[in-house]
């Protein structure tokens, strides 16, 4: 494989390590309490570069091509939760792209800078109780009072909304409705007005803290506009992009784990005076489900170098997404049926596995969003 | 100040390790190789002490080629340069060969400290550094939980069964880690870009000047006549408690001659 290098090798091993000695022997603590603490693990992560490969150096990123950005998606993707991955996922790939992209030097300093460091913590908040698949439904209004923007609005589903010190918010800052009107505001938590209406009890990823954030007269400078005001739903489509691409290489390495580990178990497990891999049945659907991760990986892998090349990827992106999200629920269903009533117990790793990876399709958008995308790309019209 | 952090390359320390039908060496391609462990505490050592203070880290390894990798990991940590003994005359070199290559290519290079792990995960002798010490003819400090330099002074706590000894000595002096002395980092993705550009001397037996006859397996003192594998655990011993489940345990000990 052209795309990796020994570098590669090398920053993967690093991340690798830092998973198992760092995020891996505090999962089962974190699942239980519904929240990680971002701060003091964060700093790890920005030690090594994590929250910064692509973006400029003169801001404390890495000036890395997108490979490096799948090598460490792809780690994060092996590890023991799915909370956490998202979580770093989040501040890495979804909440800063636009900021690195189209934010001003002073923005950058004052909130690229130590996010990159892992020193703040960040969330993109786009979703609301009204509006999450058609982003163009969202109703959050700034206003401008003199040289501040005035906020009021909700945001739901806000990943580590309850700790992070900044927000990526996508508001309304004119009344011209649909895809128009939209900007990208950075707004600090500790800002007056702002407070965390309430956290999210949820079926999986749960030492990843959701929340729902009410912002009521929240007042922030106009300088804290991401880029051109009024370009606010652009910017986040392609922020999307490197979302759906960070969602599919963590699927898709978390899906590749589970099958190693599955068949770890089905070597030992006997039934019927053999393991039950000597089940030809069992082999056959893990072979299936082998040839399908192999297919996606090997697309992602495509993708990835196309990016590198400068091309647009939304497409790929899109159907990678689709996917990955697919395939990762078909293993876990397949882990968790395998390993019998121990695929149904909270003891073994399965179980979470299974909860975690529901989420692959729904968030980031829902599967069906993704072929409302395709379907549009296709030129079959607007569904 | 010019430090040396001597690292060696051995066996994954999760990994089963083989010896070699052949000459009953290590079977150094039968799992991946990593740096060991106690020698990325020294290489985190060697940095803290010259960002603090200053000068340079050159990480020194010998082993075959495939032992760059473990130069590479300790530049890529933030080491200065490397230098890197690769010779077959080295294979199946024991302690006391080890510890002459190695002081033969650290003499003469100025280093104010050279560090050690405290033991390799693979031989598990820790004899090394204090022979190298011995050969160059300078003071050893060992089992380091924590070191401070002062001017010509290097002070450690040594770490004992029961807390520790603070030794102090002159630079230059041998200092060698425990796991109690710091958290390694790891290496970063800059880290890893810059190690690239780094310097790496290679030197094979002649290029360092070395006397062949006092390397390799043949000149080892000690020689390896046959080995086998661990033979499986035997079934444990269940004492089932009826009231008397004490004086069973007791009984059993005495027969084990325990007490
Ligand atoms: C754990 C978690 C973390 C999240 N983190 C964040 C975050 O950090 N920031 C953020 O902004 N958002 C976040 N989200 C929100 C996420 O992006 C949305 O949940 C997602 O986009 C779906 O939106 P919705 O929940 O409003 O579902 P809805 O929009 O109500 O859609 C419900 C379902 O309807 C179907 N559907 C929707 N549109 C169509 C269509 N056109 N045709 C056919 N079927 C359709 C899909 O199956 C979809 O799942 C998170 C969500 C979860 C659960």
């Amino acid at each position: 494989m052209m795309l990796f290098t020994p570098e590669h090798d090398q920053f993967r091993k690093s991340v690798r390590k830092l998973v198992e000695d760092e995020i891996n022997p505090y999962c089962d603590e974190w699942e239980e309490a519904e929240i990680f603490p971002a701060h003091e693990l964060f700093p790890k992560l920005g030690a090594i570069g994590a929250f910064g490969l692509e973006y400029d150096p003169e801001y404390g990123g890495g000036g890395a091509d997108h490979s490096f950005t799948t090598v460490l998606a792809e780690e994060l993707g092996r590890a023991d939760c799915g909370g956490v991955p998202m979580a770093i996922a989040v501040q890495a790939g979804m909440a800063t792209p636009a900021l690195a992209r189209y934010g001003s030097d002073e923005l950058k300093r004052e909130f690229l800078v130590p996010t990159l460091a892992g020193d703040l913590v960040c969330s993109i908040a786009v979703s609301e109780p009204g509006a999450g698949s058609d982003v163009a439904g969202i109703t959050t209004r700034a206003r401008r009072d003199g040289d501040d923007w005035v906020i009021n609005g909700r945001k739901m589903w806000i990943t580590t909304g309850t700790q992070s010190d900044w927000i990526c918010l996508l508001a309304r800052t004119s009344d011209e409705g649909g895809y128009q009107g939209m900007s990208m505001i950075i707004v600090p938590t500790s800002s007056p007005g702002f407070s965390v209406g309430r956290k999210i009890k949820k079926m999986g990823n749960n030492s990843s803290d959701t929340a729902e954030l009410v912002l009521d007269d929240v007042r922030v400078p106009v300088r804290h506009t991401i880029g051109e005001e009024g370009r606010g739903f652009q910017m986040q489509m392609s922020q999307f992009q490197d979302e759906r691409l960070w969602i599919s290489y963590m699927a898709v390495t978390g899906a590749r784990r589970a099958i190693d580990r599955t068949l770890e178990y089905l070597q030992l497990r006997e039934a019927f005076g053999k393991p039950l891999l000597a089940n030809q049945y069992i082999q056959y659907t893990i072979a299936e489900l082998v040839a399908e991760i192999d297919i996606v990986q090997g697309f992602l892998h495509h993708t990835a170098e196309r990016y590198v090349a400068g091309e647009d990827v939304t497409r790929a992106a899109t159907v990678a997404k689709l996917n990955s999200g697919r395939l990762s629920r078909k293993v876990a269903d397949a882990c968790v049926q395998f390993h019998g009533g121990m695929g149904y117990a909270e003891e073994m790793w399965v179980a979470r596995y299974y909860r975690d990876c529901r989420l692959g399709s729904i968030g980031g958008g829902a599967d069906e969003v993704m072929l409302r995308i395709i379907t549009m790309l296709e030129g079959m019209g607007r569904p | 100040m010019k430090i040396a952090v001597c690292v060696k390359q051995v066996p994954d320390t999760w990994a089963e390790k083989a010896l070699k039908a052949a000459d009953s060496t290590l079977d150094r391609d039968a799992a991946d190789g990593v740096m060991n462990e106690l020698d990325e505490y020294a290489v985190e050592e060697a940095l803290k002490l010259t960002e603090a203070h200053g000068g340079e880290v050159v990480v020194v390894t010998m082993g075959p080629e495939r032992a760059g990798e473990t130069v590479r990991k300790a530049l890529s940590m933030g080491a200065d340069s490397g230098v890197h003994l690769v010779d077959e005359t080295l294979h199946g070199s024991d302690a006391l060969a080890t510890s002459y290559a190695l002081a033969e290519v650290l003499k003469d290079r100025g280093f104010d400290l050279v560090m050690f792990g405290s033991e390799s995960t693979d031989a598990r002798m820790s004899v090394v550094p204090a022979m190298v010490a011995e050969r160059l003819g300078i003071a050893q400090l060992t089992f380091a939980q924590k070191v401070e330099v002062s001017g010509p002074t290097v002070t450690i706590q040594r770490a004992t069964e029961t807390g520790y000894d603070t030794v102090e000595a002159q630079t230059p002096a041998v200092v060698s880690v425990v796991e109690k002395i710091n958290e390694p980092r790891y290496p970063s993705f800059k880290g890893i870009m810059a190690a690239k550009k780094k310097p790496v001397e290679t030197l094979s037996v002649s290029d360092a000047g070395l006397d062949a006859a006092r390397l390799g397996l043949s000149a080892a003192w000690s020689q390896v006549e046959d080995f086998a594998a661990r033979p499986p655990k035997a079934a444990g011993t269940i004492v089932v408690d009826e009231g008397d489940g004490g004086a069973k345990l007791a009984g059993f000990l005495a027969e084990q001659k325990f007490i």
